[in-house]
Formats: C-alpha cells, sequence, structure tokens
C-alpha cells in the first residue's frame, strides 16, 4: 500500500517536449513509473523517446486510459493545464510548474469542486511511492521503499528528509510535496488523513514552513485523528518579517504565521518537533524505538519476542557514497 | 511588489474608487505649485516610502496654505523617516503627496486578501480605522468583519451591503460604500494585487466615502502579464541585491549575519539559514536559486553573494532535483574564475548528478571544504568564518 500512487499508475505528461518536462519524463519511466502519452498543442502525433505526444489531454485519454497526469507546463499556460486535465476526467494531477499567478489558482480551486480529480501542487516535486511509481523531480535513488510517510510544503527539504531517513534505515511509503503557494490542492490534511488510512505507513514526517495556518489545521487534525507518530519540522526560524523567502506562500504576514508560532502549536499537541533540519531522520528513528520499547513493554505474545530480536540497535551511521556508484 | 501611496491612488481611481484630490511632488517647489493648483483651504502632505507608520514619524502633515506646504516639503524632502517598518536605519523620503484634507467624521479599516483555506478573497473591515489592523485583529477579533466572496460569481450588492450594515453605516452611505468595495474588488481581480488596504476609509462629514490612505501589493508571479504595473517599480525603495537577483530568476534576501547561502529550494534555503544560527552562525542572505537554473545562472548567484562586504564564509547546500549537481558546479567554477573568492568556500552536494558535480570540483582545483551534508555543512563554515579551520 502507498497513497496516491503505486504501480497502477498510468501517466500522461503535460509539457512532454520542453527541457524539464522531457528530462523528467525520461526520468520517471526509467524509475519504473507506467508514463503512457504526452501532451503538446500543435505536437499532436509526434513521439518522445517512444512515448506518443497528443494535442489535447481528452485525445490522449481516448488513447491510453491514464489515470494521471504530471504537469509542466509554463506558469502562464498552467492553470489552463490543470483545468484540461480536469475536464478530461484524470484523476491525480500532479503539477510541478513554479510561479502560477494566484487568481489563476484560485479559479482552479472553484473549478476542481464537485469534480473527482486530486490535484497536488503546484509549484511542488511530486509524488513518490519507491519502488513503484514515481511522478515529479525527486531524485531517484535516494528512496528505499520502507514505512515512513513524508509530507512536505518544500521539494528539496523532502529530499533532505527522505535522505536522512534512507541513512538510517528507514524506508518511506509514500513522500508528497504539496506545493510552496498560498493555494495548492491537496493540503496537510488531505496527506494526512491518506497515510493515517494506509496500513503500510507506520509513522509521518510532517515539513512545514513560515506563512499560512496549514500547519495549525494540521496539528488540530493530528490531534484529533492520527494515531501514528508524527515528527514535524518548520522551515524558517531565522527569517525575517514581511519578505517572501522563495515560494510564493513562504512570507510572515502576522498572525501565527511565524516559525515559532506553529513549532508552539504542534507541540502543544503532542508532536515531536525536529529544531534542526539534519536531525528530523534522527528524531523519528528515536521515536520509533521508543514507541517499539512501550509496545515491547507490554505483555508479549512468542512472535513477538522473536521478532523483537531483529530490530537494529544502532543506527547504520553513514550510507557510502562509493557504494553507490 | 509594492507601489507608493500616490501610484495607489492614481490605479484606484482609474477603477472608480474614490480618492481625496492630490497630487505627488519632487521638489518643494512642485509641492507648491500642485497645492496653488488644488486650490483647497487645508492640505495634507504625505512622505512617499513603502512603509506603513508614517504619520508617528513625522512623515504626514496638516496645513493650511501652499506656502506651508512648500515649507513642509522642502523639511520632508530628503529627510530619513523611520517607523515600525521601516527599520532603525528608516528610509530617504524623495517624494511627497499633496491632497486635499477634507472634514472627517469616521475612520474605519477596509482590506482585501486571498484566504488560503477557503480559496478565496476576503473582505475584510473594520470600525478601528487608523489602528494597527494585526492589533485589532489579535486583541479584538470580534472588531474585525470577514466576507468572503465566490470567485465564480465575484462580488455582489449583497456582499457590500452586508458589510456596511455591520460597520454601522446607514442611509445612502450603504450604497456609496457597497460601489466602492465593488470597484476596488475589480481592481484586485484585473491587477492581480495580493493584497490591498485602504486604512484608514473614511466617511466625511457631507456623507460621502473616500480612501485616505492606500496600499497595494500585486502577485509578483502574475507581473508577466502586467507590464504597467512593473514600470511602477521604485528601485529606490528595493534591496539593490535583491533586484539584480530578481533580473536573473534568482530569489534572494538580504540578511544580516556574514554567512553567505547558496541552495536551492525555499523550504531548504530557509532550513540553511536555520541550521546556520543553530550551530551559532548568522546568515548573511537567503538565495534561492531555483529548480531549473542555468549555469549563468548560478554564477551570477555567487557574485551576488560576494558583492556582499560583509560575507566571510560562504555555503553552499544543493540537493539536486530539477537541479543539477553538475551545473552547480559549473556555476561556482566559472564565478570563482570571474571573481576571486577571498572567503572560505564550503559545499554541500547531494542528489541529481552528484558524482558528476562533486568530481568536477575536485578536478577545478578551488580550495573548497566538502561537507558531507547539512549538519556537517553549517558546522563546518560557522568554524571557518571563526577561523578554525
Amino acid at each position: 500500500m502507498s497513497i496516491f500512487v503505486n504501480k497502477n499508475t498510468k501517466v500522461i505528461v503535460q509539457g512532454i517536449t520542453g527541457k524539464d518536462g522531457m528530462f523528467h519524463t525520461l526520468q520517471c519511466r526509467d524509475y519504473g513509473t507506467k508514463i503512457v502519452g504526452g501532451v503538446t498543442p500543435g505536437k499532436g502525433g509526434t513521439n518522445v523517446e517512444g512515448i506518443p505526444v497528443f494535442n489535447t489531454v481528452s485525445e490522449a485519454v481516448a488513447a491510453t486510459k491514464p489515470n494521471a497526469s504530471m504537469i509542466f507546463v509554463p506558469p502562464p499556460f498552467a492553470a489552463d493545464a490543470i483545468m484540461e486535465a480536469v475536464d478530461a476526467g484524470i484523476e491525480l494531477v500532479v503539477c510541478i510548474t513554479e510561479g502560477i499567478p494566484t487568481l489563476d489558482m484560485l479559479k482552479v480551486s472553484a473549478y476542481l469542486k464537485g469534480k473527482k480529480t486530486r490535484l497536488i501542487g503546484p509549484n511542488c516535486p511530486g509524488i513518490i511511492t519507491p519502488g513503484e511509481a514515481k511522478l515529479g523531480i525527486m531524485p531517484a535513488k535516494i528512496h528505499n521503499p520502507g514505512k515512513i510517510g513524508i509530507i512536505s510544503r518544500s521539494g528539496t527539504l523532502t529530499y533532505e528528509a527522505v535522505y536522512q531517513l534512507t541513512v538510517l534505515g528507514l524506508g518511506q511509503s509514500s513522500a508528497i510535496g504539496i506545493g510552496g503557494d498560498p493555494i495548492i490542492g491537496t493540503n496537510f490534511i488531505d496527506a494526512l488523513e491518506a497515510f493515517n488510512n494506509d496500513p503500510k505507513t507506520e509513522a509521518i514526517i510532517m515539513i512545514g514552513e513560515i506563512g499560512g495556518t496549514a500547519e495549525d489545521d494540521a496539528a488540530q487534525y493530528i490531534k484529533k485523528y492520527v494515531k501514528k507518530p508524527v515528527v514535524a519540522f518548520i522551515a524558517g526560524q531565522t527569517a525575517p518579517k514581511g519578505k517572501r523567502m522563495g515560494h510564493a506562500g513562504a512570507i510572515i504576514t502576522g498572525g501565527k504565521t511565524t516559525a515559532q508560532d506553529k513549532i508552539e502549536t504542534l507541540e502543544s499537541v503532542g508532536i515531536k518537533v525536529s529544531r534542526s533540519p539534519a536531525e528530523l531522520g534522527q528524531t523519528m528513528y528515536d521515536l520509533l524505538k521508543k514507541v517499539k520499547a512501550k509496545k515491547a513493554s507490554a505483555p508479549k505474545t512468542k512472535k513477538q519476542v522473536k521478532k523483537a530480536k531483529h530490530v537494529r540497535k544502532k543506527p547504520i551511521k553513514k550510507m557510502s557514497r562509493k557504494g553507490k556508484k | 511588489m509594492n507601489i507608493h501611496e500616490y501610484q495607489a491612488k492614481e490605479l484606484m481611481t482609474k477603477f472608480g474608487v474614490p480618492v481625496p484630490k492630490g497630487k505627488p511632488a519632487f521638489t518643494a517647489d512642485e509641492a507648491y505649485a500642485v497645492a496653488q493648483q488644488l486650490g483647497v483651504s487645508k492640505y495634507v502632505v504625505k512622505a512617499q516610502i513603502h512603509a506603513g507608520g508614517r504619520g508617528k514619524g513625522g512623515g504626514v502633515k496638516l496645513v493650511n496654505s501652499p506656502e506651508e506646504v512648500k515649507e513642509t516639503a522642502a523639511r520632508m524632502i530628503g529627510m530619513t523617516l523611520i517607523t515600525h517598518q521601516t527599520g532603525p536605519e528608516g528610509k530617504i523620503v524623495k517624494k511627497v503627496y499633496i491632497e486635499e484634507a477634507g472634514a472627517i467624521q469616521k475612520e474605519l479599516y477596509l482590506g482585501m486578501i486571498i484566504d488560503r483555506t477557503t480559496k478565496q478573497i476576503v473582505v475584510m473591515a473594520s470600525t478601528e480605522g487608523g489602528m494597527e489592523i494585526e492589533e485589532v485583529a489579535s486583541k479584538t477579533p470580534e472588531k474585525i468583519i470577514k466576507e468572503f466572496i465566490d470567485p465564480v460569481a465575484g462580488i455582489q450588492d449583497f456582499n457590500g451591503r452586508k458589510v456596511a450594515y455591520k460597520l454601522g453605516l446607514s442611509g445612502d452611505l450603504v450604497g456609496k460604500f457597497t460601489k466602492f468595495v465593488k470597484a476596488l474588488y475589480r481592481m484586485f481581480l484585473e491587477l492581480d494585487c495580493s493584497l490591498v488596504e485602504i486604512n484608514p476609509l473614511v466617511l466625511t462629514k457631507d456623507n460621502n466615502i473616500f480612501a485616505l490612505d492606500a496600499k497595494i501589493n500585486f502577485d509578483d508571479n502574475a507581473l508577466f502579464r502586467h507590464k504597467d504595473i512593473e514600470a511602477l517599480r521604485d528601485i529606490n525603495e528595493e534591496d539593490a541585491k535583491e533586484l539584480d537577483a530578481k533580473s536573473h530568476g534568482l530569489s534572494y534576501v538580504s540578511l544580516t549575519g556574514n554567512i553567505g547561502c547558496m541552495v536551492n529550494g525555499a523550504g531548504l534555503a530557509m532550513s540553511t539559514m536555520d541550521i546556520i544560527k543553530f550551530y551559532g552562525g548568522e546568515p548573511a542572505n537567503f538565495l534561492d536559486v531555483g529548480g531549473g537554473a542555468s549555469k549563468e545562472q548560478v554564477t551570477h548567484a555567487f557574485k551576488i553573494i560576494l558583492s556582499d562586504e560583509k560575507v566571510k564564509g560562504i555555503l553552499v547546500n544543493i540537493f539536486g532535483g530539477i537541479m543539477k549537481c553538475d551545473i552547480i558546479a559549473a556555476g561556482v567554477i566559472a564565478a570563482a574564475k570571474e571573481v576571486n573568492i577571498q572567503v572560505p568556500l564550503v559545499v554541500r552536494l547531494e542528489g541529481t548528478n552528484v558524482e558528476l558535480g562533486q568530481k568536477m570540483l575536485k578536478e577545478s582545483g578551488l580550495n573548497i571544504i566538502a561537507a558531507s551534508n547539512m549538519a556537517d555543512a553549517a558546522e563546518k563554515v560557522v568554524k571557518a568564518v571563526r577561523g578554525a579551520i
């Protein structure tokens, strides 16, 4: 199990003929993702390394029966591309594009209402279920199949978390970047709900940042519904007020939008917050050990005792770089 | 992007939002001419800087004649205005705005922003005009009126009426207010605003409504379709390095520390700043080279960092996804060839094409302190800046 994508996900790529679109489409295909087609208006009938290209999403849908679309279309045309995918009835749309005007996303959000499409992003790295499917721009090889779910507003910080987990021998069930824009599709709560319901996910890492109140909403949701261990990190503890820190959504605007406010809210509902971005993996590792020890101290069956012997005592300190070559 | 009050008022006038009669002036003589042209009995002279709280800092003066306007303008232009939003260094006043001072009955607050949670534009209003709205929101949240606008139907008369009656307006002021809010909403949509704030919105003794102050922020992501708005940018109000970075497609924010950072991705860039602080250092900047930066962009980013005299060490932290590590390496090497790097340089590379990137850096002969992870990198650069490496 996993969330949103798996080995059966069939993907088309909107903007497949662009530089980034093409590069990452092929990377995803190399990873094993089922890429069945692409869309670029005016380039229908051509192909990208054997992947058929169509003029419209509905043509691609008719010919290839995808259930997901990955979007690399430039910002001025990206909202249109998302709505085209929604119109064609695609179940999952992952929009990688950064820099879409906020008012365009308001239109998209309104358009999505009542439709069956789930939107991930925009301005996000995408989503990966290690060993099964990658719909996004994340570097594939740092991931390992496993039991930790990751949700993040930031791309590269997601990679950081994944890498730290992998080095410690902890794999990932799925890792999703929900995007750094003020208006996004899938939010923390949607992803938390999915991970909470996913039997394979044992624990969750949630990476937030300054700006907005999405982390506070997530904290309340976790308190109420999530029974799995959660480790969080909030980026931007040193960010000045009123300055947009790269992401359109990362700006302290007054109210409870600073990192400190968010950390306090998360901790107040019992979530373990890592203060250093370099200790996300270790924090999760320690938390899991504690949870396991707690379980172990409860009366055990014979089978559990046997299993417990295989729990690794010490983390593997480092993933050998040479070994990876 | 921000603009000045006088520019905001010009835009609002185009959309039919009533503002007092007024004009900007760049010199005292110009101010005198503007006042004579206005020909009213009372004037307000307002310093034009991109910061609020001007009144308390002495940047807003009420006067009675064109002569006094001239005197006041002469005093204001060239002065350094310090408000709670400018920081202790303040801002130099380059121009003033002269407008008619009306007989004010009541001051209200009116704002418009995009609400992230409901994904709608929300109209915010309060009877506490002229106050810091954040303070009102935290101390007396019940005094903030919120009206959410359906993005498909757009603003309706009833939206305006609801707010008007909650503000305690009556008679024909309700209709005037509704018209005002609708005009403002149309401007918000057509100009891709991210925030519009009228504080205060005033009711006059002769039963009229107008915007006494005006603040407009625009969505940077939408400027590509508003060249006329882009042209309103006042480069005197912005950080030169930030502007330079922007023109090269980079995202840069000046900070006060001495460790320059070059990172890909906003989240990682912010947390790189955080971890520098965690190890006892202070970041000199936020710099996100973004997803698909070219070698030339990386080179330029490096030059911007080096142009900051405060910088005593540099930390490059890259986790390649879209960004390939070899491009970063090529950019660093090219920059190092053009600019003589005198400060310690710590580089941490990971992700797409990491082996190639590391190989290129190694073979470049540059004096680079390699780091194996984020913590190691932060620790090393903090030590290096202190002269401990």
